[in-house]
């Protein structure tokens, strides 16, 4: 089964299995220490393989001396036998012979050298694997079991802080409102620049002798005038 | 590895200065797990929480919980939420037990900016993922 499959059967059950069983110490310190002794195993196999391989390539050079040697020797036996040395013939095949066994020897043990070299790579490579998936494992396990106890954690802290969790539309009302607030308030202040500006403007124009709002005392004062004259005029005609 | 305080140190100038200058605070949550809660001026009730396992950097904002859901409605929101997956930015959809979030995954080797990134991005998409799937909620 696969990793994923495994936390999917887990995460289905409830929550307390899921702590008893993703979250168990003990079982994430066996993985790890499958993994530590799988990384032990290919430190071992990779020493080992140096050793064949450094064997395997003597052997190889011990054939092809074998090979030559023996060349040589055929080669000089022959040479005895046309001149019709007989006994030099002979003593030259005797160590043709030896170095035959030898050559055959050799070739036995370089066949077995690049098979143990093979087993031992394909050994690296399971045991690779191997670690690979336990450490797969190992993270998933430890990121669900992680995440799970940060939930737990953040309930915990809303649940002690006092607050409650408010629905997501609630919450979603509260930052829109507060938006629309902001952006009232923003509309309100760029309002507010543009009236303030409008009466530093009115001001500086009155200040300039220009608009209505010059010489409005001394226009209340003609208006005040105009009535006393009026009444003065009604009251003489009155008297009369 | 560096602690998750030690990693997060200054992030709350960088995710700030990521949302328009908007206040941000960052505090950690006492806990089993180290667990640090940012809080985004403006959007108080959408904190986001970062948390660190020896595989990655976790920010995750919370949504909704399932018996928020208009029963009617579940399935259509689910398949929804799936196929959005795929085309938010930087963040998914999950659920953990029972409540639906919205999570960004870092390596654990994430720089403090790039954390910034995704804290920012992920409010961002919260909001507006809340905005556009509120009809399904009750």
């Amino acid at each position: 089964m696969s990793v994923i499959g495994k936390i999917a059967t887990l995460i289905k059950g409830s929550a307390r299995e899921l702590g008893e069983s993703i979250v168990d110490a003990n079982g994430a310190r066996i993985y790890e220490q499958e993994i530590r002794d799988a990384r032990d195993a290919i430190a071992r196999a990779k020493a080992d393989l140096t050793g064949v391989m450094a064997k395997e390539m003597q052997s190889a050079r011990e054939i092809e001396r074998a090979r030559a040697e023996i060349a040589r020797l055929e080669n000089l036996a022959l040479e005895a036998l046309e001149k019709g040395k007989e006994d030099l013939a002979e003593e030259a095949a005797a160590k043709v012979a030896e170095q035959e066994a030898d050559l055959e020897r050799q070739t036995q043990l370089h066949a077995e050298y690049a098979l143990q070299a093979n087993r031992l790579k394909e050994l690296i490579k399971v045991s690779d694997a191997k670690i690979r998936e336990h450490e797969r494992e190992v993270q998933m396990a430890k990121t669900t079991e992680s995440v799970y106890k940060a939930t737990q954690t953040i309930s915990e802290s809303i649940g002690s802080s006092g607050s409650k969790l408010m629905s997501a539309k609630e919450s979603l009302e509260r930052i829109k409102k507060r938006h629309e607030d902001l952006s009232d308030r923003m509309t309100a202040a760029e309002a507010l620049d543009r009236e303030l500006g409008t009466k530093a403007l009115e001001a500086k124009l009155a200040e300039a002798g220009i608009g209505e709002n010059v010489h409005r005392k001394e226009k209340v004062m003609e208006r005040i005038r105009a009535r006393r004259d009026a009444k003065t005029v009604v009251d003489e005609e009155t008297r009369a | 590895m560096q602690t998750l305080q030690k990693r997060l140190e200054g992030l709350d100038v960088l995710i700030g200065a990521r949302l328009s200058g908007a206040p941000v605070s960052l505090q950690p949550i006492p806990g089993t797990i180290p667990v640090a809660q940012v809080v985004i001026g403006g959007r108080e009730e959408l904190p986001i929480f970062i948390t660190a396992s020896d595989a990655q950097i976790l920010c995750i904002c919370y949504l909704w919980h399932d018996t928020e859901i208009v029963p009617e409605k579940r399935l259509e929101l689910l398949e929804t939420m799936l196929d959005l997956n795929p085309a938010i930015p930087l963040s998914s959809f999950g659920r953990v037990e029972g409540r639906h979030v919205l999570f960004g995954a870092l390596s654990r080797d994430a720089r403090a900016e790039d954390i910034a990134d995704d804290v920012a991005t992920l409010s961002d998409n919260a909001l507006d993922a809340l905005e556009a799937l509120s009809p399904y909620l009750l």
